[in-house]
């Protein structure tokens, strides 16, 4: 089709602010990000070119080592029970229960509160002094210990807990909407076949819900990838270092601890890592699309 | 094959306040095909589905094979079913969705593979056996669906508007195998529909329902010929029955009398005596004929529009007092809007319905 150079310059306009945005924003700023990696900038940038510089100093930092490894931990844990657990309260939910809109409500109400508020509560909540273990005592379980918080090696787990008692609800929500999704006739003929109800959820519906864990899957890992205010407010990344995480590590060096060469440049591997994860997946997809 | 009979009993099945069924009483022999007919909200496959053991009843006993399943799980009722929307298992092959049930209920493998090849051969579904359901047309579809409640060997087949999803042709081709497998397996079937050409071409009996009430339970030609009732009568038939209102007058011979129109009613079995009475007069499009205008017993009417329907035409009248109704003529007519013709009305093709209770007289 071809317009006239009026309404094509209309339609340039109007796509004008979203194209700046895009430039100037996404891949300016990411340019920028990747170039300030490749320099010694300290806290003001400079353009002093020293190679992969900060790279190496990088891969030999033990924050950022931890931070990696943290975020690999949460990352696999808190998306795999995530899932499984939104999934059973999707199917809990699904068995034609009482009252299900308030329950649904309270199941989804976590989601609605942001990370900061979410770590203060589990913050108190596993707090030996104060929460869970001191609560258990004060009944009379002398011996109970809940102090996951304050030792170097567990702090990350309750990282865990906090983000997926906010997370899932959104999933169970998601799963929810696949489970309805299934047709009641597929439901009734598998009672005519004598199917068991958990065989029916394992062989039948779980493998029809693919687009709903596909969903879920990708808004818990993009969470996972963000994950920064969490750490801050539960453990501000202790005790000592044991709960830092790689966004939380960008923040520290870019403002206080004044390193925007290092800070780029964790900020670029964790741009990479994300790119490598999600590029074959993309590419999968595109030759899917193909296929059909 | 075990051919089992059904023996429903003061069958009562209601949601909450709302009554569906309220005493339904149905026999069903071995190897017979009964239809359950019926618009929509009758209740017919609600009766399939409590038949089913799907839905709970409120009262009354269910009997398949001379034996209590009121309250026996469906797998345990010697049933198998095929749904309107197929409910295939979408993920599974062809050959799983056949065979699931059986490997879930530990039948033998070389069984399973029995029945699953005896079954895929009779619905010509062999060469389909390791393609997903997303990969066949909707005729296939629901052929592997009843697959998979043939490979149960059970003693009643259940059928829920299992052609409703499908275009015109594949309909009447998949009826067409399905009134075959029944000849040929001689299992007992009763099935659910809305449309009437499947009840009259595969049933042995038809049974009519309308507000969860049986309202005729019998042949395809007794339910054709004689309705037992306005609403069986309007049900069935396409192009529908004609209705003329009047009141039977037994001066001057047995008549139907509409306006000035008057149709003779010599030769009509009446179930009950005739009284002077309103009555409403039903007549199929096929039975009136055009004859001489000189004709004692010839009816005038105006004819009002003509619809060619291929093999044959409908020709819409309306007679002296304004009553529309329609009849079957060869296409080849020389009706035109405006004539006036000369008809016959033979009084063995009536229906006679009491004008009050809609009860055939």
């Amino acid at each position: 089709m071809r317009l006239s150079l009026t309404s094509r310059l209309s339609v340039i306009s109007a796509l004008l602010p979203a194209l700046m945005v895009m430039l100037v924003v996404y891949i300016g700023a990411t340019s920028w990000t990747a170039w300030m990696s490749l320099t010694n900038s300290r806290m003001l940038p400079n353009n002093n070119f020293v190679g992969f510089r900060q790279y190496e100093l990088l891969l030999t930092n033990d924050r950022w080592l931890t931070s990696v490894h943290n975020v690999i931990i949460y990352g696999v844990l808190f998306v795999s029970l995530a899932l499984l657990i939104g999934f059973l309260l999707a199917v809990a939910i699904d068995q034609r229960v009482r009252a299900e809109d308030t329950i649904r409500s309270i199941y989804l109400y976590p989601y609605a509160m942001s990370f900061v508020v979410t770590g203060l509560v589990w913050q108190w909540l596993l707090n030996p002094t104060l929460g869970i273990q001191h609560v258990l005592r004060s009944w009379g379980f002398a011996g109970a210990t809940f102090d996951w918080i304050v030792r170097p090696e567990t702090a990350i787990y309750c990282l865990v807990i906090a983000g997926v008692w906010q997370a899932s609800g959104l999933v169970m929500a998601i799963m929810l909407a696949g489970l309805r999704g299934v047709d009641d006739e597929i439901w009734k003929a598998a009672r005519v076949d004598g199917l068991p109800k958990w065989r029916v959820y394992i062989s039948i519906v779980i493998p029809m819900m693919g687009a709903s864990f596909a969903t879920a899957a990708v808004l818990l890992s993009t969470a996972v990838v963000r994950l920064y205010d969490l750490s801050v407010s539960m453990t501000n990344g202790g005790p000592g270092i044991a709960s830092e995480v790689p966004a939380k590590f960008v923040m520290d060096h870019l403002f206080e601890r004044a390193n925007i060469g290092l800070a780029t440049a964790a900020a670029t591997t964790m741009l990479i890592t994300v790119i490598a994860v999600v590029a074959p997946y993309l590419y999968w997809r595109a030759r899917k699309g193909e296929v059909r | 094959m075990q051919r089992s009979n059904v023996d429903i009993t003061n069958l009562q099945i209601g949601f909450g306040g709302l009554k569906v069924l309220e005493n339904l009483n149905l026999h069903v022999d071995a190897s017979e095909f009964l239809v359950l007919l019926g618009p929509s909200g009758c209740g017919k496959s609600t009766l399939l589905n409590a038949i089913a053991g799907l839905i709970d009843v409120k009262g009354g006993e269910i009997r398949i094979g001379d034996r209590d399943v009121t309250w026996a799980e469906p797998k345990d009722r010697g049933i198998a079913m095929v749904f309107q929307s197929y409910a295939l298992y979408p993920r599974m092959s062809v050959r799983k969705n056949l065979s699931f049930g059986l490997k879930v209920a530990r039948t033998p493998q070389d069984e399973i593979d029995s029945r699953v090849g005896e079954a895929a051969k009779m619905l010509r579904l062999t060469e389909l056996l390791d393609r997903r359901p997303s990969e066949l047309s909707g005729g296939q579809r629901q052929r592997v669906a009843i697959g998979r409640a043939l490979v149960r060997h059970a003693g009643v087949y259940l059928f829920d508007e299992p052609l409703s999803n499908l275009d015109a042709q594949l309909r009447a081709e998949l009826r067409v195998e399905i009134k075959r497998l029944h000849a040929r397996l001689g299992a007992t079937m009763i099935y659910v529909t809305h449309d009437q050409i499947e009840a009259l071409t595969l049933a042995d009996r038809i049974a009519v329902m309308q507000g969860g009430v049986i309202q005729q339970l019998d042949t395809p030609k007794k339910i054709y010929r004689e309705p037992a009732n306005r609403f069986v009568a309007s049900f069935v038939g396409s192009p529908a029955m004609n209705f003329i209102r009047g009141r039977i007058a037994r001066d001057g011979g047995l008549a139907f009398i509409a306006g000035d129109a008057r149709f003779d009613l010599n030769g009509y079995a009446f179930r009950t005596p005739p009284s002077d009475a309103p009555a409403v007069l039903g007549i199929r499009p096929e039975h009136i004929e055009v004859i001489g205008s000189d004709h004692p017993s010839a009816v005038p009417a105006r004819v009002e529009m003509v619809e060619p329907m291929g093999a044959d035409a409908l020709i819409w009248c309306r007679l002296a007092d304004g009553t529309a109704f329609s009849f079957r003529s060869d296409a080849d007519a020389q009706a035109r809007a405006g004539d006036t013709l000369a008809l016959r009305f033979p009084a063995e093709a009536f229906s006679l319905f009491d004008d009050q209770s809609g009860q055939r007289l």
